[in-house]
């Protein structure tokens, strides 16, 4: 199939499946006529709950993933899962490993699993990731999961596209206790406490609920996270999880925070793709031959400090006294 | 950004041996393929739904069961009936010669590459079919 993106458009509209996934391909290759396509796909955007995923390596973010979209399949919704694994900062590959969790959504059409590799560009992986959501409400999924890289400084970008956020972590990670102090604690909507027929699961709840009721700042009526024993491969506290989500989206419906919610992925969004888009500007200006590619040679020769430079850039990119 | 090699590494049919395409996957992911990998046990429809969601570049089947001349050309066929025929299919693993010359033949594989293959040659090949990244 060539991709033509008019066709695109209309393909994806009437559920096409080739479509959606060869939609998503050009966002992440940076492909320009991707954008004209989401241009018109804004508008039926929109509909869907978007769920983010997010916590350590291993904890079984997969495995939940799998276990929702089947509730959520029982109950006749559609499901699309983003998958996000780590691209290698050396080689740029990545070995996209998610799916293999997910095999028994497999051979089910109406649940579009789709890998990404962070890829690791500059902003790029939020504003893919952001356009293939996008894509996927446009299609008409109900419920879109997200699913964050392991670790590090992204897993908390999934705050700004999710409606929300699951964090998941297991019993036995003292450690990572200490991890979720430093963060991860206020972007949490819900926490799961996987792999709970291990050791120590009930001590793991019970510090997480500990910290959730000693976090200070709370206010009257606001939203309390829960905390959730899960055994994912069996299926346990998934029920109570689908429960949970639902509840929060009624409590983000009935305080207006949803709409906040929106404003503020959105928000996001737009500052996402405007930056990538300096900055595909600024790669090119420098590279050699490019319309700046003077300015690196005067700061190797200290003529040019690095804040002087970032002023020139601007004007040669006609971004105006902004920089 | 650029154009990246997308490849779907599968386990069509009943076969629990996946230590050879595990280091093909390795080594395509080395040279900066994005890989995906489908786990033991795949049905043909399966694949071929994944392989289209995933809009891979090539699709990667490693076969030891003995099941090839069965499996392969119904993932072909399917490919083919969904539109996706521009997908290269690749086969690997415990194929004889006379059956990788007629699926390279009759149904629709690009190439197959046996045991001892260096995998770079695999690199190689799908760069030139698909382009560098």
């Amino acid at each position: 199939m060539k991709a033509v993106a008019g066709d695109l458009y209309d393909k994806l509209l009437e559920g096409d499946r080739r479509a959606a996934a060869r939609l998503i391909s050009m966002v992440e290759n940076g492909d320009e006529g991707a954008r004209e396509v989401l241009k018109r796909l804004h508008r039926h955007s929109g509909k869907a709950h978007i769920v983010g995923l997010t916590g350590s390596p291993g904890g079984g973010k997969s495995t939940i993933a799998c276990r929702l979209a089947q509730s959520y399949r029982a109950a006749g919704k559609t499901v699309g899962i983003i998958c996000v694994d780590p691209t290698s900062p050396f080689t740029g590959g990545a070995l996209l490993g998610d799916r293999v969790r997910m095999q028994e959504l497999s051979g089910d059409p109406e649940v579009f699993i789709r890998s990404m590799g962070s890829r690791g560009a500059l902003g790029g992986l939020s504003v893919a990731t952001n356009d293939a959501i996008n894509i996927l409400d446009a299609f008409g999924k109900d419920f879109i999961i997200v699913e964050t890289v392991g670790a590090g400084q992204v897993e908390i970008e999934v705050v700004k596209y999710a409606h929300t956020c699951v964090v998941v972590t297991m019993p036995g990670a003292g450690d990572e206790i200490q991890a979720i102090k430093a963060g991860i604690l206020e972007i949490g909507d819900i926490f799961v406490v996987n792999k709970a027929d291990r050791e120590g699961s009930m001590r793991t709840v019970a510090d997480l609920e500990m910290m959730i009721e000693t976090k200070p700042g709370g206010v009257e009526g606001a939203w309390k996270p829960p905390v959730i024993a899960t055994v994912a491969l069996e299926g346990e506290g998934i029920a109570e999880l689908v429960g949970d989500i639902a509840r929060h989206r009624q409590y983000l419906l009935d305080s207006g925070m949803l709409t906040e919610k929106i404003v503020q992925r959105m928000k996001a969004e737009l500052l996402g793709i405007l930056s990538l888009r300096v900055s595909d500007e600024a790669v090119a200006a420098l590279k050699e031959g490019g319309s700046a590619c003077g300015l690196v040679d005067s700061m190797l020769s200290r003529d040019l400090d690095p804040h002087s430079a970032a002023d020139d850039l601007a004007r040669i990119l006609q971004l105006g006294d902004l920089l | 950004m650029g154009h990246k090699i997308r490849v779907f590494l599968c386990k069509p049919g009943l076969d629990g041996h996946d230590r050879g395409v595990l280091i093909v996957g390795q080594a395509l992911r080395d040279a900066g393929m994005e890989v995906i990998y489908s786990g033991l046990k795949q049905t043909p429809e399966n694949l071929v739904e994944a392989a289209i969601q995933e809009d891979v570049d090539v699709l990667g089947l490693s076969m030891l069961s003995g099941a090839h001349m069965a499996l392969i050309p119904r993932i072909t066929t399917m490919l083919a009936e969904r539109d996706a025929s521009d997908i290269m299919v690749l086969a690997g693993g415990v194929i004889p010669p006379q059956d990788a010359e007629v699926l390279v033949r009759d149904h629709g594989v690009a190439r197959v590459f046996g045991p001892g293959t260096d995998t770079r040659d695999i690199v190689a090949y799908i760069r030139e079919q698909r382009g560098s990244i």
